[in-house]
């Protein structure tokens, strides 16, 4: 497609849209009479109602009842496909790594991120020091992951060759010998997730930090005439302060580290034992087209992320209280 | 205002012990550090790129640039899936926002049956991880003869963000002074010149912080991509990126020239308009 074709795709979909909103607008105008109120509530709502319903609550219980079917969705198979991620030795693999995400990236982020929003608060060149770890929050998974690729590089341990990623190099310079870093398991993995902490701690350090803005000064003040600072300080006020917005930030880290495929995907493709299952679901359903399995996996990330958001909306909700 | 400054001198202090700016320091460059190294890459030449490190860069270039714009690198040059990228961003951003203001508007403020319990559904969806619906989903665009155009990510892009922006605009429609809508009802105003007239003018901060995000979201998203935009003539940047890390993985001039190419736009976004990014942030911490 050229471009102009493109831009006509462009200027035909924006049309569109803004065609059903100003008829709704127009026959809203139109409504009178003593149900006029409900009747245009529901006007309002008709295209959110439709939309949500035929994309997101049809496709999610299709999925579900494909989750009981073979590869090809013919043969009714029951519980087979969850019972093959919870015993086949490659599922089980993918279980494991998942784990060690959902329970190294949120960690790492929140603390890094802690340390790093107390040790800037209040410096004089707290917004700079401040922008630098949240940049990565701009920038996709993908590109994040190639800049992360990059610093893993490896290059054959030869004679007049000289490393290129920046890993490989410092080993070197230690005396080393450079690695294949993401095809060595279990190491790769962790690899990876340091990617994840790399664009997390960002989010991590901003909402800490507006966390520990809020603390009344009183509270700091009169810490401080007992005499207790620096480490005391953040151990006995800072700390149990900001709790709730820790566990905030925790639990939506874990949220987001479960659903992350893109990372995986782009570094390593899930190969060398690397793979999670969100990545996972997406090789089944679209590389293996073993859709029953696809949909399974579908599922069961829907299962593990659920109590999680659970418990945050709670705290969320306990919060803005 | 004493303690505030006594409060920046005991941070001062802390900053000062040598194992805290040490810490600040080692953080602060491992945060900057691989992005820079990527970008001093794309600017160099292909020949120095492959034989020696980019701390050793000496000699500069546009010519990576120049041929991830130009070239048809796997069948497409990368101009290609920027137009993509925008033409897949807008509509994706806009039409969420427009449907999404009328329905917060008939949640916040007009009295009908069952109102809540649709609030609370709607709200509820948010829990729904986009895998879960993929399949399906793409069935129904194939079946409807839309596959192949822009459509399917469009029509995802925006019901998938509904139950986040309509929740968002709902709360801060809430938050608007009831006399409002009731003083403009009494001259006489019916809803369509209320939501129009009063309204409208009063959401701008809701409205940038969401649409911020939801800019965010789509240009940098690849799952709903690849999934619903993945023909040589729709993809945009994240697929054309991911396509080329995995087709020619160590062609290192075009992998980081392409990928700051793709970062350039958010990266503008963000930078001018860091406090509605943060504030959206926020507010959609459990979208996805």
């Amino acid at each position: 497609m050229e471009i102009a074709a493109k831009l006509g795709q462009l200027a035909l979909g924006l049309g569109a849209f803004a065609l059903v909103v100003t008829v709704i607008l127009l026959l809203a105008g139109r409504f009178n009479g003593p149900k006029a109120d409900r009747r245009l509530a529901w006007l309002f709502l008709a295209p959110t109602v439709l939309g949500l319903a035929v994309a997101v609550v049809y496709p999610a219980l299709r999925t579900v009842y494909e989750s009981l079917f073979d590869a090809h969705g013919a043969q009714f198979v029951g519980l087979d496909n969850y019972v093959s991620i919870f015993s086949s030795a490659e599922q089980l693999h993918v279980l494991r790594n998942t784990a060690i995400w959902v329970l190294l990236s949120p960690l790492a982020a929140t603390a890094i991120g802690l340390v790093y929003a107390v040790l800037v608060d209040r410096s004089r060149f707290e917004s700079f020091a401040k922008a630098l770890v949240f940049l990565p929050m701009a920038i996709s998974f993908v590109g994040a992951s190639i800049i992360w690729k990059f610093v893993y590089e490896y290059r054959p341990d030869l004679p007049g060759v000289s490393q290129i990623g920046l890993l490989n190099q410092i080993l070197v310079t230690l005396g080393g010998t450079p690695q294949q870093w993401l095809i060595n398991a279990p190491l790769n993995t962790l690899l990876l997730v340091v990617v994840m902490i790399w664009i997390q701690a960002g989010f991590a350090m901003t909402v800490l930090s507006a966390a520990i803005k809020e603390i009344p000064v009183e509270i700091i003040e009169s810490a401080q005439l007992d005499g207790v600072t620096g480490i005391g300080l953040f151990r006995n006020i800072t700390l149990p302060s900001i709790r709730p917005t820790i566990v905030v930030v925790l639990t939506t880290i874990a949220i987001w580290t479960l659903k992350v495929f893109d990372i995986v995907r782009t570094m390593t493709g899930g190969q060398f034992d690397t793979s999670v299952v969100a990545n996972e679901f997406y090789t089944q359903s679209f590389r293996s087209d073993n859709q029953g399995l696809g949909s399974t996996l579908a599922v069961l990330l829907f299962v593990l992320v659920l109590p999680v958001i659970l418990y945050n909306i709670r705290q969320l909700r306990r919060w803005g209280a | 205002m004493q303690a505030i400054s006594e409060r920046s001198a005991t941070a001062r202090k802390r900053l000062s012990s040598p194992i805290a700016s040490l810490a600040t320091v080692v953080i602060a460059v491992l945060w900057s550090l691989p992005t820079a190294g990527l970008l001093v890459t794309s600017f160099r030449p292909q020949a120095d790129i492959q034989r020696t490190g980019w701390w050793t860069a000496t000699s500069f270039t546009l010519d990576n640039y120049r041929q991830v714009l130009e070239s048809q690198t796997s069948g497409r040059s990368l101009s290609q899936a920027f137009v993509n990228s925008v033409v897949i961003t807008l509509p994706s951003v806009l039409a969420p926002l427009a449907i999404a203001l009328i329905a917060a508007y008939a949640l916040a403020w007009i009295d009908f049956k069952g109102r809540d319990l649709l609030f609370v559904l709607i709200f509820a969806l948010q829990i729904v991880p986009i895998q879960v619906t993929l399949i399906p989903l793409l069935n129904l665009y194939v079946d409807a003869g839309l596959a192949g155009t822009y459509w399917p990510v469009w029509i995802s892009h925006t019901v998938y963000s509904l139950p986040l922006a309509i929740f968002l605009l709902h709360n801060f429609m809430r938050g608007l002074p009831k006399e409002l809508v009731e003083a403009a009802r009494v001259d006489g105003a019916g809803h369509v010149q209320i939501f129009l007239r009063v309204l409208a003018p009063l959401l701008v901060p809701a409205v940038a912080a969401f649409g911020i995000f939801q800019f965010l979201w789509v240009w940098n998203d690849l799952l709903v991509a690849l999934t619903f935009a993945n023909t040589p003539g729709t993809n945009p940047m994240t697929v054309a990126l991911a396509n080329l890390a995995g087709s020619r993985g160590s062609a290192w001039y075009l992998l980081s020239a392409a990928a700051f190419v793709s970062m350039l736009l958010p990266l503008i976004v963000f930078l001018s308009m860091q406090r509605f990014f943060v504030r959206g942030l926020l507010a959609g911490s459990v979208k996805g």
